[in-house]
């Protein structure tokens, strides 16, 4: 008989099944053991999250005298006032990434060349206001931005201009206070991905001659950007479904989609409108992450894991 | 084997890298800086930097029973939360690591979703079960919609935990007769408590700061600190909430640093 093949008992099963039956009982014990513990925080999501988004979704196929249409979907097409919602929505999202990247980038990249315990100083500065509530930073922005808040009073005390900048109520404002909520989730990817890229490689280019910036253009930026997408997707998505800041620091001209949701259910009471508003937004959402992850097989959500 | 400086670039050619990277920091910084330093001004202008100094809106906020409620259901609800969150966030993270159940990547999805799904779709979507169910207005709808949201910080702080123990370690417990649960909480446990704490740290900040799911669910009695603040600053801006903000920001820097020690003390 061959090593390998199975040889019989005196009863004519294979041996190995002497204990199979005891082994698969405990791997199923195991399981159920297992899946108990999952099962309490698996339980609480999919009752305070699946089911009422499905039930949202639900709603939302129905007109308000209860018949199947998509009349509440259409309505996006037809009402300008919809229209201009997902306008402002996407300009502000464009903008708040652009200024993330614009700030993020070289503040990750400052972070990433610094001594470990100079770049541990400095990360506080990202770390604390990730930590610290949006609702304390946008009115922080409301007392700096505001008319007479602190840099009209400034820049009129020095004489810039003579008329205090319309920097709070309206885009602007929106934009400034929403980029510093984004810019850590920007960051803290940007940098983690910019630690794990070779010095070698940095290295290597300089010494076969390449200038500091041809080194950084041509060796460190592509292998940066993996990481970047991870931190532009991540604040492209937040920024759709943001409603904090531009409630607050909007001065009601700048309606974003989350706005618009929680007035079409809370002042309208229109279920079924709002409710469209949020599975599409939901899907959007779900499409960018999904299309993130496809593209360069990474999760997006990577960010609350370093900290 | 540091690589520090491993790059002939000096420090000096890369002073403007310096120079912006400071600019950013300041920009990430200054406004709770100035809300800090603002929050001790005597006067109701919002002037800076301070002419008068004076605790009067510190005594304002202390005084004000309706800041002190909303204080007090914040704390309560926060408190509960880190608890809750944080039994069903470990048992959940000790499942996902031992990699033996089917579906992992399924089971991490849906307990991450919070984190990917619009807040206000959260919002809304609560809210209506909630009204439903007559759990809005109440303690226990805050805790149960926050224990979500704060549940996958909770796995993912744990899941690092225990990605960085050797799980072997409770085999041979249990292979020397220690049951299950003994074998979790007297070798396991002791191992990975630090990052047990920073999650219930995380959970609790997560409930204390949340803002969008808490205007739709809490009100009446049960009012939130952050739902009492997004109201006040709808109607003005009263100093009182720079006292308030102050007190968030302490707070916020008081757990982080608890977090991070706990997370050096592994």
């Amino acid at each position: 008989m061959s090593i390998g093949s199975v040889s019989l008992d005196h009863v004519g099963r294979p041996d190995r099944a002497l204990n199979a039956d005891k082994l698969s009982a405990d791997a199923r014990r195991e399981a159920r053991g297992l899946f108990a513990l999952l099962s309490p925080g698996l339980l609480l999501v999919f009752a305070v999250i699946i089911v009422p988004i499905g039930w949202l979704f639900w709603l939302s196929l129905f007109d308000e005298s209860d018949q199947l249409s998509a009349a509440n979907y259409a309505r996006f097409f037809e009402q300008a006032s919809y229209i201009k919602t997902f306008v402002t929505t996407f300009k502000v999202a464009f903008a708040v990434t652009g200024a993330c990247v614009l700030f993020g980038y070289p503040l990750a990249y400052m972070l990433s060349q610094l001594p470990r315990r100079a770049a541990g100083v400095c990360l506080i500065f990202v770390i604390l206001p990730f930590w610290t509530s949006v609702l304390v930073r946008t009115y922080a922005w409301l007392v700096i931005l505001q008319r007479k808040g602190l840099v009209n009073t400034w820049l009129m005390d020095i004489g810039v201009i003579g008329q205090p900048l319309p920097l709070a109520n309206n885009f602007a404002g929106v934009v400034i206070g929403m980029t510093h909520i984004m810019l850590p989730f920007l960051v803290l990817p940007l940098y983690a991905s910019m630690k794990t890229i070779d010095v070698d490689c940095l290295r290597a280019g300089m010494n076969l001659g390449a200038s500091p910036a041809a080194t950084f253009r041509q060796i460190f930026f592509p292998l940066s950007l993996p990481g970047l997408a991870s931190g532009v997707v991540i604040v492209f998505v937040l920024c759709l479904g943001f409603f904090v800041t531009p409630a607050l620091m909007g001065g009601g001209k700048v309606i974003m989609w989350a706005m618009r949701m929680e007035q079409t259910t809370s002042l309208y009471s229109n279920w079924g409108a709002g409710a469209a508003l949020g599975v599409v937004l939901l899907a959007v959402t779900l499409a960018l992450l999904g299309l993130f992850r496809w593209l360069l097989g990474a999760r997006a959500t990577g960010v609350w894991s370093q900290r | 084997m540091s690589m520090e400086n491993a790059l002939p670039i000096s420090h000096r050619q890369r002073l403007w890298l310096y120079a912006l990277g400071g600019l950013v920091m300041l920009f990430l910084i200054a406004p709770s800086v100035i809300i800090v330093i603002m929050s001790f001004s005597d006067s109701s202008l919002l002037e800076f930097p301070p002419q008068e100094w004076s605790l009067r809106w510190y005594e304002s906020y202390f005084g004000s029973v309706e800041w002190r409620d909303a204080t007090v259901v914040s704390v309560k609800v926060a408190v509960m939360t880190a608890v809750v969150a944080t039994l069903l966030g470990t048992a959940a993270a000790y499942a996902i690591n031992a990699r033996t159940l089917r579906l992992t990547g399924a089971i991490n999805a849906l307990l991450t979703a919070s984190l990917i799904i619009p807040v206000i779709l959260i919002g809304i979507g609560t809210f209506f079960l909630y009204a439903r169910i007559g759990l809005n207005n109440t303690l226990t709808g805050l805790v149960i919609a926050h224990t979500v949201q704060a549940l996958p910080l909770v796995v993912l702080t744990v899941l690092s935990g225990l990605r960085s123990y050797d799980m072997n370690q409770e085999m041979v417990a249990r292979s020397l007769g220690a049951g299950r649960f003994s074998a979790f909480f007297q070798v396991t446990m002791p191992q990975i408590r630090f990052s047990i704490v920073s999650g219930a740290l995380f959970a609790f900040i997560t409930s204390f700061d949340e803002v969008v799911v808490s205007l739709f669910i809490s009100g009446g009695e049960t009012t939130t600190l952050t739902r009492r603040m997004f109201n006040a600053l709808r109607d003005q801006i009263d100093p009182t909430i720079a006292a308030i903000s102050t007190c968030l920001i302490v707070l916020s820097i008081v757990l982080l640093s608890a977090a991070q020690l706990f997370g050096r003390g592994r």
